[in-house]
């Protein structure tokens, strides 16, 4: 997308018409499985991880059988996690499925919703009836701060990572700028002394960003399968250990080992296989620089139900919000034909490795305004209303966000994580909540249509996939 | 015959143990056993600058050079050796030494590589000029002293190292440590008051402000994809 502001408004703003919808075979979703993610597995290697959860998917639809799967499609974002090159192939492998075709996805922090799109589209093209998308990661295999330094080697290594390369390091920067956009500029507008408006934005912020924490980790106590479900207070979030200012260590995911996976079909063999079934109704994928440094001041590409004089003032994106994000988001619901994502969602499992990313995100995919991102978490909109926060949400329940507490309280097992929200969201629609969790307090009431979300370092790169229910 | 490694059912102790003896055996909550040992993974690897290397040679000579488009005039504040709008080259432009925070945070954690310089600051500069940011280490002020905004000044490494690290700023207006100190600059100390002005209009208005140069970019780049 040109920094211009001219060609991609103008075309949001003209009836959304299913660009790739037509050629495409309908394709659906009929099992997943997901492992426990953990600290660490080391009594599991990558494979007999991918292997548990592809027992899991496969138990479920007894009708379904390793001959019926045409081909695989396989996750993992980093060899030195691994210290394995070609470790996919040997999932492949493992799960013996030679010698069908397969192919290993990597994509930064979003290789997960990669990984789903990537079978997807060997499904829509005919070129398979039933695709396995398997993804992965093992990174409890080096020291924690080794391994921050491994994903940091995802941004550029002339100019970013000698500088004390560093994700949050980086995440920092971004909502930094994002508070001084929509606080300092906005609600604390009034304040002359820019040091004290500024701090007092952060602070601000920083409260806002620990009520997405307290959501997404009380949202897990409710998940089995999430690694860090807890019940925290605002005041636990803030004086947890400050990372990189204002982020603070309950803000932000963990490394994980665990493994996820999904199967999609053409529509024939989904009826054969399932009668409740979930179809893809929409994918798109958005990519931005690597470096945060070259993000571009241009002006906002509109979602249907926006428009320009939204965001007269705002130089776009800067370093404050995903462009990827609101690419994916424009292009999935293009396909999927939503005019307007807040009514005809019913809610969206999103990456949120840091809980700014959340709120950064609510903005991307048009869930508010740019700039309401935070009036929206006070608001209540994306917290449940069956689980008890210890807030006033007068809009709770209007569109959970991460009912399954998301990575901030799941883990983050890259490889596997955009897999995992797929199977979170297609038992969400399935209605099957309570079997899986053991607990039917996150199961939403009735939902017909959810997003996932799965984004890259710094947002260079997000995938956004609409998932529906497929059957009555 | 070497004796069975030691068995642990945390994953810490079997770290710990790791780096005691190499070896350690992990038992999980069902019961299965799996043998760890510790196994080195370094290299030396063969870093080209490539494209890069005037801006890192310029470094070293207390010279910071960003790349300005040949096509479009876009100017790259981190450079790029073809434009990301055009497509055309760019060649070589030196930079003010002075700028603004655009965006900033202190890192009081970092990947290992970093964690012994923790606590350290990294801010994104803007420069009059240049329509993108430059990444870089805020030195000599401390977390509660920076502001978006703050007119920050380039430092260059007397002993260059040829990395990005050979660059970072200081709040402007700062006398090196070692010298007397100097009164302060009054335009300086007082901007530092102000609220942050757009220094660079092009990088707080949408593009349909920015002037002429990015459109006629961008109608090149509609002209080439056709
Ligand atoms: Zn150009």
């Amino acid at each position: 997308m040109a920094p211009e502001n001219t060609p991609p408004n103008s075309r949001a703003a003209a009836p959304t018409a299913p660009r790739s919808a037509s050629r495409a075979r309908r394709v659906y979703m009929v099992t997943g499985g997901v492992t426990k993610f953990a600290k660490a597995h080391p009594a599991m290697d990558f494979r007999l991880m991918v292997k548990r959860a592809y027992n899991q998917a496969l138990t479920e639809v007894p009708n379904l059988t390793r001959e019926m799967i045409d081909g695989t499609r396989v996750s993992y974002f980093s060899d030195h996690f691994s210290r394995q090159l070609k470790a996919a192939s040997m999932v492949h492998d493992y799960l013996g499925m030679n010698p069908k075709g397969s192919v290993r996805i990597e994509w930064g922090g979003a290789t997960g919703g990669e990984c789903f799109q990537a079978a997807y589209e060997a499904v829509a093209s005919g070129r398979m009836d039933v695709c396995l998308a398997a993804g992965y990661e093992t990174m409890s295999r080096v020291a924690t701060w080794k391994g921050n330094e491994f994903i940091a080697l995802a941004s550029d290594t002339n100019y970013d990572f000698p500088l004390g390369g560093f994700y949050t390091g980086y995440y920092a920067l971004m909502v930094q700028r994002h508070i001084y956009e929509y606080l300092r500029r906005r609600k604390f507008a009034h304040i002359s002394d820019e040091r004290e408006a500024q701090r007092l934005a952060t602070e601000e912020g920083s409260r806002v960003m620990s009520w997405v924490s307290v959501k997404n980790h009380l949202n897990a106590l409710h998940n089995p399968y999430a690694q860090y479900p807890k019940r925290l207070s605002v005041e636990d979030v803030l004086n947890s250990d400050m990372i990189s200012y204002p982020i603070t260590r309950e803000q932000i995911c963990t490394m994980s080992d665990g493994a996820a996976v999904v199967v999609l079909c053409s529509e024939e063999r989904a009826r054969e296989l399932t009668d409740k079934p979930i179809l893809v109704k929409g994918v798109g994928c958005g990519t931005d620089t690597m470096r945060l440094a070259d993000r571009p001041f241009g002006s906002v590409p509109l979602l249907p139900h926006e428009k320009a004089g939204d965001y007269a003032d705002l130089a776009y994106p800067g370093v404050h919000s995903f462009r990827a994000g609101r690419a994916a988001g424009r292009e999935a619901y293009r396909h999927a034909g939503i005019e307007n994502p807040t009514r005809e969602l019913d809610f969206v499992e999103l990456h949120d490795a840091y809980a700014s990313s959340e709120i950064q995100t609510y903005e991307d995919l048009g869930l508010c305004r740019y700039g309401e991102g935070y009036d929206y978490v006070l608001r209540g909109d994306p917290f449940l209303k069956q689980v008890d926060y210890p807030f006033d949400l007068p809009r709770a329940g209007a569109m959970p966000v991460n009912p399954s507490g998301g990575l901030i309280a799941c883990g983050h097992p890259v490889g596997a994580t955009g897999l995992m929200q797929a199977v979170f969201a297609f038992w969400q629609l399935q209605g099957t909540i309570a079997e899986h969790f053991g607990d039917a307090t996150l199961q939403l009431d009735h939902p017909k249509r959810g997003a996932i979300h799965s984004h890259a370092g710094t947002g260079s790169a997000v995938t956004v996939s609409i998932l529906e229910r497929g059957f009555p | 015959m070497r004796a069975p490694p030691k068995t642990f059912e945390e994953f810490r102790q079997v770290q710990a143990e790791l780096e005691r003896s190499g070896a350690a055996i992990f038992r999980d909550k069902d019961g299965f056993e799996a043998l760890v040992i510790k196994s080195p993974y370094s290299i030396q690897y063969i870093h080209s600058y490539a494209e890069d290397t005037p801006f890192f040679l310029g470094l070293a000579e207390g010279k910071l050079q960003g790349s300005k488009c040949s096509g479009c005039g876009f100017v790259y504040a981190t450079p790029r050796s073809h434009c990301m709008v055009c497509g055309e080259p760019t060649r070589w432009t030196e930079l003010p030494r002075t700028g603004t925070v655009h965006s900033w945070t202190t890192c009081r954690f970092g990947s290992e590589a970093f964690l012994k310089e923790t606590p350290y600051n990294l801010c994104l500069v803007e420069f009059e000029g240049a329509q993108s940011l430059l990444l870089a280490r805020l030195k000599e002020c401390t977390e509660s002293e920076i502001y978006i905004g703050m007119p920050v000044e380039a430092r260059f490494d007397p002993n260059p190292k040829y990395s990005i690290t050979d660059v970072w700023f200081v709040p402007a207006g700062k006398r090196p440590p070692t010298s007397s100190p100097a009164p302060p600059r009054r335009s300086r100390s007082a901007s530092r008051r102000a609220p942050p002005t757009p220094r660079n209009p092009r990088l707080r208005k949408p593009a349909r402000a920015a002037g002429g140069t990015r459109r006629k970019g961008g109608a090149r780049r509609a002209d080439r994809s056709r």
